[in-house]
């Protein structure tokens, strides 16, 4: 029936007042609302950006997107978006989109380092690619070659990416752009929980009564949610109170009730304070009944350095070298004298960092130890140490961090503290994400409706892809890792490859890929779905390493942006909604959907792109005995067994992980993609000539149902359970664990999640596997003599110490340094950058910096001024107005705009025990241009 | 550039001095009258007053760093050779500093203007214009989490607000919507520069032509500071005419058919 105008409106009407009280909209009214605008298509789909995940609706019109709407049904947005969101129907039609593979090359046509890209075919990539792997594994082995993966990447792009390198090529140098801004999270979770991710989901942020931010600029960086907890704050104003914890104001302190400005890193003493106040002064808020039976407490080394390497490297000059010594010793503080005293040091003492290589040892201890560990953090001490802006009065400071520790301890007061970069981008960064469960556990607020320490996503797959994937350097699929023997043979199972073929080694980190190809111990890299050489902290080493060494480097892009101008080869690659994916977000959410439009030019989907080459590699080249630095005995030949398992030494990869007979068995055409295209199964109209120099007509079978259902194994029965394949296309997402088909609200709390009330051991059950053996000890060291306990179904409360970062403003140079993003572009700027409207509201980054500081150097606002850290220097136009209010003595630079590469002045320190970049904090100068 | 600006400038000190005659002049002389919709340099006088003082030196023009004020030519309606700008194309930056302003030796921009007593001259009391927003095409008033206008006032928090209002459509979101107060937006027009719609939502207009006035008459008996319009006011009701008083009542016409 064709609708008319009026009907239009009466049936919008309907869904919007449908979805507003929680109604399911009857199918016949939604289906008329999908197919009403002539030959407009309408689908579903996610937003292409942030971790929020909002559900979006996409109108194609002769291949070709027209438009996006909100989805009026998925139930984190229910239809409203932010203003990237709004401009999703813009970002794959820049006019620069990369449309032809480029290599490039000298007169002859023939691969050079220093030649100038020239257009090739992809048989000619390919060919390229191929010969540059072989001479790289025969020179170094499987770990010469490095995947840099991304939190961007579709789940099933993930997974092929991850089964080719682990279990084809056996290497671990896979790791996504998701370590520089989740790994911490990670960790903190694994530590405390011995399981990722969040137990929580969004509906804490209208059921709670306080939302405490911490280092999270909600406001900008998940405004969709951001403007839920608006919501919460409008209809409760008495109640609801709003915590805003910075280095510097921004617009979450918008509604803020409190807004503490603390000096970065201090936020370790912080959360130590509001423990020190609850153990100390209010011992009645301590839930004993919770502590007692589901935590027990624990603590670790801190002698772990910071993620640096070490000094006497030859590629650092002098200047590094003044904050790099550090990594192997440091003089502690007078600040540090008193909160390592518990370690028997006292300032001025030389902390050598004996634990750098096992920065996560930790051990359980008695409360009474925890308890002698917080005592030195009263209000006085952490006021001293933490206040962050110098114009405060100390006294106005004090009562704000007494507000905040009374509304975490209010009996009867929900609280759910959020936290992304500001915690995560730390060289304490596991410990201050543990120090937020440690607060929760004392009080017994945690996994259950409105409480709860909720770590938010940056990425629009960091949980659903790198996390759940486990595109790791020490992961597998499922929470599973490398260094495991039995997770590898679980692995191996799975994936139908002989028991021995994945490589017992952890491979490279993100950061250490970029350094290992400065120390010539990579020669092969491959960039996917993220801009390694704009987002890693101290990005003069990287570029110089891969426009000089005798590497490789190819670039999966859409854009070109800095990685692909610094690459060998650019590969033009499909953009989001030019192929079937699904990305997973902050609160475990799942979401599919399927491909809207044929890819531009001669771009095909990265999928295709691994499956590729993984033809071009006969399992006698991959499978024979492998030489693997650091593992004496090499990688053993599985040659044999892979015969026993009916596989011959010529056949591929291809054969084996992708196209085996399971694969084969995903038939298409599948009813669920009824009328929807699909390159990598049937090719596309375009005709687009293949790898091997014929036009590619596509897998023949459903290559991305076969990878999710495939995966999907992995989590079955271990509490990461997902749904099927074609149930995610009926619905806007499930939370897992989806178990029976139904998804999970609030992990470990056994009134909401199968797995706790399985467990069976009351109300609550932290169930997590990992880490869950653990040595007894002092606050000094584990003691030996004392064995092992175990905890099952407990979490952990961690004692973690406050310490400084190791590079802080001195005399020569003065200034904080921290870094961040903005609202309207996203990450590197390469989609936002190119859509004309976002660029003309932020052309570009601009310095924020205090009036005073500006005056103190001679700068009027609008100043070009350099800034200089040890590593580099750019040059910056000043603000000291707008969104970021800095302290004196701060300055804020976004990272989005590649003309202000503030990451040449970053400092390529991380977490010891995640390995996450600190982006937030080193120290610069400024000075006039 | 600043050779271009010269050029121009040269043209204008040459059109209005040696008043060459026929079109070009006419439009000059039309423009010189009527430039209702200019969006002034920070610190200019009232129109009309402006108008008469600025002696279309372009000082002003060449010293912006940002290649905002422009100087008007014959047809654009602005006053030829004297300056202005849009700030779609290229707002004001509000330099902190401002050079048009301290530069100009005509008095036709003035430091007076942006400065209140006893302070110093601050390019926060600029009043150039005022912004303006258009509701049905602003998408954060459709419930988008947009708000580009609100980051980009430099008065951001106090010129440009967030309203922020239950969502009717979701039910568990707000929105927040910009609103604009008249007490403090300069008229710079980073707001409009920013707006992310095709036809900017938010636009600047000459004060005058952006805001309405109220006679003294009525006082908010919500707000106690409104008590001081009624105190600045001055004058009287005007003079009594007790004549034409007397002669209405004297006069009998009515009552005569």
């Amino acid at each position: 029936m064709k609708l008319h105008r009026r009907d239009f409106i009466k049936t919008t009407a309907v869904v919007a007042a449908a979805t507003a009280a929680g109604i399911t909209i009857p199918y016949a009214c939604k289906e008329k609302a999908d197919t009403m605008d002539g030959n407009w298509k309408w689908d579903k789909a996610t937003c292409r950006f942030c971790g929020t995940g909002c559900g979006i609706m996409i109108a194609t019109k002769n291949d070709k997107i027209v438009a996006v709407k909100g989805d009026p049904l998925a139930p984190v947005n229910r239809g409203l978006n932010c203003v990237k969101g709004y401009f999703n129907a813009k970002i794959m039609y820049g006019k620069d989109r990369l449309k032809k593979p480029l290599l490039r090359v000298d007169n002859e046509g023939n691969f050079s380092k220093k030649g100038d890209f020239k257009s090739v075919s992809w048989e000619r990539a390919f060919d390229e690619i191929e010969g540059q792997i072989k001479k790289t594994m025969k020179e170094l082995g499987p770990t010469g070659i490095a995947l840099f993966g991304s939190g961007q990447h579709t789940i099933m792009e993930g997974y092929a990416a991850s089964k080719l390198m682990k279990g084809g090529f056996r290497s671990h140098n896979l790791d996504p752009n998701a370590r520089h801004c989740m790994a911490s999270a990670v960790a903190g979770f694994i530590q405390t929980f011995g399981i990722d991710e969040p137990a929580g989901n969004y509906d804490d942020i209208e059921i709670t009564d306080t939302i405490v931010t911490w280092g999270a600029n909600m406001a900008e960086m998940h405004p969709i949610l951001w403007s839920r907890a608006t919501d919460n704050k409008l209809s409760n104003p008495d109640r609801v109170q709003v915590v805003n914890l910075s280095t510097y104001t921004n617009r979450t302190s918008d509604i803020a009730d409190i807004e503490i400005i603390f000096k970065p890193n201090t936020d370790l003493a912080i959360w130590n304070y509001i423990a020190h106040e609850i153990v100390f002064n209010q011992p009645d808020a301590i839930n004993w009944d919770f502590v007692t039976k589901y935590t027990e407490f624990t603590a670790g080394v801190v002698d772990t350095g910071y993620g640096m390497r070490k000094p006497d490297h030859e590629k650092f000059t002098d200047k590094e070298k003044e904050t790099v010594k550090k990594e192997v010793a440091k003089v502690l503080s007078d600040e540090e004298g008193t909160t390592l005293a518990y370690m028997g040091y006292k300032a001025g003492d030389t902390l050598e960092m004996k634990n750098r290589g096992s920065a996560g040892k930790h051990w359980r201890i008695t409360y009474n130890d925890f308890k002698k560990a917080l005592a030195p953090y009263t209000l006085d001490f952490v006021a001293k140490v933490s206040k962050g802006d110098n114009d405060e009065l100390l006294e106005d400071y004090k009562a704000k961090l007494k507000q905040l520790a009374d509304l975490y301890i209010e009996k009867n007061r929900k609280v759910t503290s959020f936290w992304t970069m500001g915690f995560n981008q730390h060289t304490r960064g596991t410990w201050v994400n543990e120090q937020a469960y440690m607060v929760h556990l004392l009080l017994g607020k945690q996994s259950q409706p409105g409480n709860g320490a909720f770590s938010l996503t940056g990425q629009p797959s960091a949980c659903g892809t790198a996390r759940e994937v486990g595109t790791f350097a020490h992961r597998l699929p499922a929470d599973m890792v490398v260094a495991n023997p039995k997770h590898r043979e679980i692995t191996e199972d799975f994936w139908k490859i002989p028991r021995g073929t994945i490589n017992p080694k952890v491979g490279s980190h993100y950061t250490k890929i970029h350094r290992d190809i400065e120390d010539k111990k990579i020669k092969f890299a491959w960039i996917s779905v993220n801009n390694p050489f704009q987002n890693t902290a101290n990005a003069n080493h990287w570029i110089k390493a891969a426009r000089e060494m005798d590497s490789f480097i190819v670039c999966s892009e859409a854009y070109p942006g800095i990685s692909a101008k610094v690459s060998d080869l650019i590969l033009p690659s499909a953009m989001i909604y030019e192929k079937w994916g699904a990305y997973g977000n902050a609160e475990r959410r799942t979401q599919h959907w399927k491909q809207q439009v044929t890819p531009v030019g001669d771009a095909m989907p990265d999928i295709w792109q691994f499956v590729e080459i993984a033809k071009r590699f006969k399992l006698s080249e991959v499978w024979g005995k492998q030489v693997i630095p650091g593992l004496d005995a090499g990688l053993p030949d599985v040659l044999e067994d892979a015969k026993k398992m009916g596989y011959s030494s010529d056949d591929t990869l291809y054969d084996v992980l992708f196209a085996n007979e399971e694969a084969k068995s995903y038939a298409w055409p599948d009813p669920v993609g009824k009328d929807t295209i699909n390159t990598e199964a049937e090719g596309d109209k375009r005709n687009v000539v293949g790898s091997d120099g014929k036009v590619f007509e596509g897998y023949g079978f459903f290559m991305q149902k076969y990878l999710w259902e495939d995966y999907r194994k992995f989590g079955l029965g271990t509490a990461h359970d997902l749904a099927e394949f074609d149930r995610y296309h009926e619905v806007r997402g499930l939370k897992w664990p989806v178990v029976d088909g139904q998804e999970t609200q609030w992990r470990f709390n056994s009134k909401y999640d199968v797995y706790a009330e399985k467990a069976g051991v009351g109300d609550f059950a932290f169930y997590g596997k990992a880490l869950k053996n653990i040595l007894q000890g002092d606050l000094t060291k584990p003691n030996k003599d004392l064995g092992k306990i175990k905890l099952k179904n407990k979490a952990k409360i961690f004692f973690r110490p406050f310490m400084e970062s190791p590079e802080i403003p001195d005399k020569e140079y003065p200034v904080w340094l921290c870094t961040g993003r903005v609202l309207e572009h996203w990450h590197s700027g390469t989609m936002t950058m190119r859509v004309p409207e976002l660029y003309r509201a932020v052309p570009e980054a601009l310095c924020y910096i205090h009036p005073a500081d500006a005056i103190k150097y001679g700068f009027v606002d609008g100043d070009l001024v350099w800034i200089e850290s040890r590593r580099g220097k750019i040059k910056v136009h000043i603000e000291t107005r707008g969104r970021n209010r800095v302290p004196k003595g701060l300055i804020f630079v976004p990272w989005f705009d590649e003309k202000v590469f503030i990451n040449k002045l970053t400092l390529d320190m991380t977490c010891p025990i995640s390995k996450e970049t600190d982006f937030k904090k080193c120290a610069v100068k400024l000075y006039k241009v | 550039m600043t050779s271009r600006r010269e050029a121009i400038v040269k043209l204008f000190k040459t059109v209005t001095l040696a008043g060459s005659g026929g079109l070009l002049w006419a439009n000059a002389a039309k423009g010189a009258i009527s430039a209702p919709f200019a969006l002034r340099p920070p610190g200019a006088l009232h129109t009309d007053d402006f108008i008469k003082a600025c002696i279309k030196c372009g000082q002003c023009v060449s010293v912006c760093p940002y290649d905002t004020l422009k100087l008007g030519t014959p047809g654009d309606d602005k006053a030829i050779g004297t300056p202005f700008f849009i700030p779609r194309e290229i707002p004001c930056y509000m330099c902190t500093d401002y050079p048009c302003t301290e530069i100009c030796p005509s008095g036709a921009l003035d430091l007076k203007e942006i400065t209140e007593t006893p302070e110093k001259p601050n390019i926060n009391n600029a009043q150039m214009g005022l912004a303006v927003i258009h509701k049905e095409t602003c998408i954060a008033f459709w419930g988008i989490q947009c708000d580009a206008c609100y980051r980009a006032c430099p008065l951001m928090g106090t010129a440009i607000t967030l309203k922020m209002e239950k969502s009717e459509v979701t039910g568990k979101h707000a929105s927040l919507k910009p609103i604009v107060n008249s007490d403090i937006c300069t008229g710079c027009g980073m707001c409009e520069h920013a707006c992310i719609v095709d036809k900017a939502a938010i636009f600047i207009l000459p004060r005058d032509k952006a805001t309405g006035e109220v006679s003294n008459h009525y006082i908010k008996g919500w707000d106690k500071s409104d008590e001081e319009r009624i105190k600045n006011q001055f004058g009287s009701e005007g003079e009594e005419n007790t004549k034409s008083t007397l002669d209405y009542l004297n006069e009998d016409k009515e009552f005569s058919d």
